[in-house]
């Protein structure tokens, strides 16, 4: 018979879904995030995301071909990109470049590569790198630059964000100080001081309903830790005002990068629905105690890494529940 | 609408030929009779080369209780007993027949009029059911379980409803769509004959709703059947597996392996079978021919054909407007659990219920990349298993852990592997740890 035909198992059909596709994807919904980034630190925004981009990029490929020898490098299945693009939203747009190459080293080298590459990293890569800046090069990185300076990078003029407002707040004990917080409008907007992905509340909000429309995600990390957070915050501000309202902790510093974007990273967070759960109320949890007990005045970042470690346990204990495992009768 | 709770996916229906009435196959020159069309012990010939054998004649007895006779599906002389690659891809023994003429067994009522259950009030449930085994009738949604051994409940069981899985979710498929179609009435008698079989009061029919004019047509006839109900599914693959039907229509969950369907009282029939089990016992006709939809893309016709057992799928592939130029890939049945046939001349059997032609770009399978953990195959698997991990267990050897999860509730519908992003051959490996754990359990029972 001179026609070969191809003989494989069923499925014999797949869904257009790919890696590169969901990786893109939240690229695509980091845009208004990004756009707004660059209407509030100009210049700088810029050179932060581009040297963050570009320099995680050519460490994968680098790693990838050079000390891994591999002979497929797949820098083109949008991850390394993403990464950049999430480590360059937690940094300060007056961050020198050397430090943000750093960061990129360590996010890719340690944070990824080191464990094998896409899909085996435990932790999140972005947050890696994230975190050894911020015990690094602690002054650097928390000092930022007061949004609307477009034309100035590393000359910007810098003043406390509303994290440090509410830290001071809650150790001098005097609720007056937290006055000196912007309208939760501003919060919202972005009209205020912080990293450069994390100012606009809103346009990170815009980016979860795009994920969730494409189901990128699902809703069970960013509510479960929003939730939480709401409500663990909202006790403490009812129960001494020094603490500041749950809106305004929603909406400040890191929080909802971290639980719409950080948290929900596929690698690194459970598999099944209940564990998500529970790893969002922890990060939640976690948040809130750094947050208001702790030497930082912002925990997101911890509180995701910590979760990321109990990931494989979640996973070993919470189970989807199994067909026919209650019998209805 | 109804539907079951668990997972699910929504691959493409592309049901070409859904407008496409059924129409007879031309008899081949030579049907070839596969020996192994059921599931269970294969039948043994009684006839040797040089017999006449006429349509519908027994040529191949049942060996055992889990088995069925095979009828001839045309009229002829056999020429040899021998061995053909049929759609499993095995070498297995088939009977060979030179066809000559259109001779059938006068004992078949070969007219169109409708026999209902009030005609034969004579008819007991062991009449029914001894009818079905002596037709040699499988499960036609593609299983091939003989259908006597689930029209036989095991002691200590008791039936309570009969389902006719009528929900075809198999991409591209339309021949049990047309079937209803057409044969409307013989199936909501073929289902009283099914009930009254395990003596059950209530009967349901579960279409997916994306069957509108089935759903309509029986929904009017079934008036004069007031212990039959309709069912609308919402459309879900894959709600045409057994348990999920069961579940979506009563709400029951069947329990994990060796738990049957029976335990919650359900005796699913496809409507295929059902329409079989009519005309074997008002009909007096064996299961030699079946409706297959022959279908895909690039086919310049596609169809729904009534084709004898037997006849080779090249000569239904010319009947629908011959080989497309770029055919990659030819599937016996539905895209998403047919097996790929090996070549051409693969005869037709009792369960095959399409023949789908895949383009070469479509048939080759995508790179698979690492997996990044998106736990979408979690959330796709209709029995609540974790794909990701049962497929690693497997690729490792980890046979205790992947019993551990359940991989023997697998109903290998390949729901995993269609979402994955990454393109992971998930369910190839999943069948492999499936086949082994359940080899180990048998060995170890067998202690």
């Amino acid at each position: 018979m001179a026609k070969k035909l191809i003989v494989s198992l069923s499925p014999h059909v797949h869904t257009r879904d790919s890696v590169q596709r969901n990786m893109y994807g939240v690229c695509i919904a980091l845009i208004p995030a990004l756009l707004t980034s660059l209407y509030f630190f100009g210049i700088g925004a810029a050179v932060v995301l581009l040297t963050s981009v570009a320099s995680c990029v050519f460490f994968e490929w680098a790693i990838a071909k050079f000390i891994l020898k591999r002979e497929e490098v797949t820098v083109t299945d949008g991850s390394a990109v993403l990464t950049g693009l999430l480590l360059g939203f937690n940094l300060p747009s007056n961050l020198p470049v050397w430090i943000i190459i750093i960061g990129a080293l360590v996010a890719i080298g340690v944070g990824k590569m080191t464990f094998g590459g896409l899909g085996c990293n435990p932790f999140n890569p972005a947050l890696v790198g994230r975190v050894f800046l911020l015990v690094s090069f602690p002054v650097q990185m928390t000092t930022w630059p007061v949004p609307g300076q477009i034309g100035s990078y590393l000359d910007a003029e810098t003043a406390a964000t509303p994290l440090a407002v509410m830290k001071t707040a809650i150790k001098s004990g005097d609720a007056s100080v937290l006055d000196q917080l912007p309208s939760s409008i501003d919060l919202l907007v972005g009209q205020t001081g912080g990293c450069l992905g994390e100012v606009s509340a809103l346009a990170l909000l815009i980016g979860l309903a795009y994920m969730l429309a494409r189901h990128i995600i699902t809703w069970h990390i960013p509510v479960s830790i929003l939730a939480t957070v709401f409500v663990l915050s909202g006790a403490l501000h009812w129960a001494d005002p020094v603490y500041a309202s749950p809106v305004t902790v929603l909406l400040t510093g890191g929080m909802m990068l971290g639980a719409c974007f950080m948290a929900t990273d596929y690698v690194t967070s459970p598999m099944t629905a209940k564990g998500q759960v529970i790893y969002g109320i922890s990060i939640g949890f976690l948040t809130v105690v750094i947050r208001t007990f702790g030497a930082y005045p912002e925990g997101m970042s911890f509180a995701i890494l910590i979760m990321n470690a109990f990931t494989p346990l979640i996973n070993t204990y919470c189970k989807p529940k199994r067909f026919g495992e209650v019998l209805k009768k | 609408m109804k539907t079951f709770k668990i997972g699910g996916v929504h691959p493409s229906e592309s049901k070409l030929s859904a407008k496409s009435p059924i129409r007879r196959a031309g008899l081949p020159k030579q049907a070839v009779i596969s020996l192994y069309q059921h599931i269970g012990a294969p039948a043994k010939p009684v006839v040797a080369k040089g017999d006449e054998v006429k349509v519908g004649m027994l040529i191949a007895e049942a060996d055992g209780f889990v088995s069925v006779p095979i009828h001839s599906s045309v009229s002829g002389k056999v020429n040899k007993i021998d061995a053909v690659v049929d759609a499993s891809g095995y070498r297995r023994p088939a009977i060979f027949v030179d066809v000559e003429g259109d001779e059938w067994e006068s004992s078949i009522d070969q007219s169109e009029d409708l026999v209902t259950l009030a005609d034969h009030p004579e008819l007991t449930p062991e009449t029914i059911i001894g009818k079905v085994k002596a037709a040699g009738i499988v499960g036609m949604g593609g299983a091939t379980f003989p259908c006597h051994v689930k029209l036989s409940p095991p002691k200590g069981t008791k039936a309570e409803c009969v389902i006719i899985n009528a929900v075809e979710c198999e991409p591209y498929l339309t021949a049990d769509h047309r079937l209803m179609l057409e044969k409307p009435d013989e199936i909501l008698v073929g289902t009283e004959l099914v009930m009254k079989a395990v003596g059950v009061e209530k009967g349901y029919i579960g279409i997916e709703n994306n069957k509108p004019d089935a759903i309509s047509l029986l929904a009017e006839r079934v008036k004069q059947h007031p212990h039959i109900e309709i069912v609308p599914l919402q459309v879900k693959y894959p709600q045409g597996g057994e348990k999920q039907l069961i579940a979506a229509v009563t709400g029951r969950e069947v329990p994990a392996p060796p738990a049957l369907p029976i335990h919650v009282g359900a005796v699913v029939q496809n409507v295929g079978t059902t329409f079989a089990i009519y005309e074997a016992v008002m009909k007096n006709k064996p299961l030699f021919e079946r409706v297959i939809t022959v279908t895909g893309k690039d086919l310049r016709q596609p169809s729904n054909l009534l084709a004898r057992i037997g006849t080779p799928m090249s000569q239904l592939i010319e009947e629908c407007g011959g080989l497309p130029g770029d055919t990659g890939k030819v599937i016996g049945g539905g895209p998403m659990m047919g097996k790929a046939l090996m070549h051409l001349d693969v005869p037709v059997c009792k369960g095959s219920s399409g023949l789908l032609l895949l383009g070469e770009r479509e048939a080759r399978r995508k790179a698979p990349q690492p997996c990044i953990r998106c736990a979408k195959c979690v959330s796709a698997c209709p029995m609540g298993l974790e794909p990701y991990l049962l497929a690693t267990a497997s690729s490792l050897r980890k046979w205790d852990v992947a019993e551990e999860n359940g991989i023997t509730s697998c109903i290998e519908c390949g729901s995993c592997q269609f979402t994955c992003p990454s393109a992971r051959p998930i369910l190839d490996n999943v069948r492999m740890g499936k086949a082994t754990v359940m080899a180990l359990i048998r060995a170890r029972n067998a202690k």
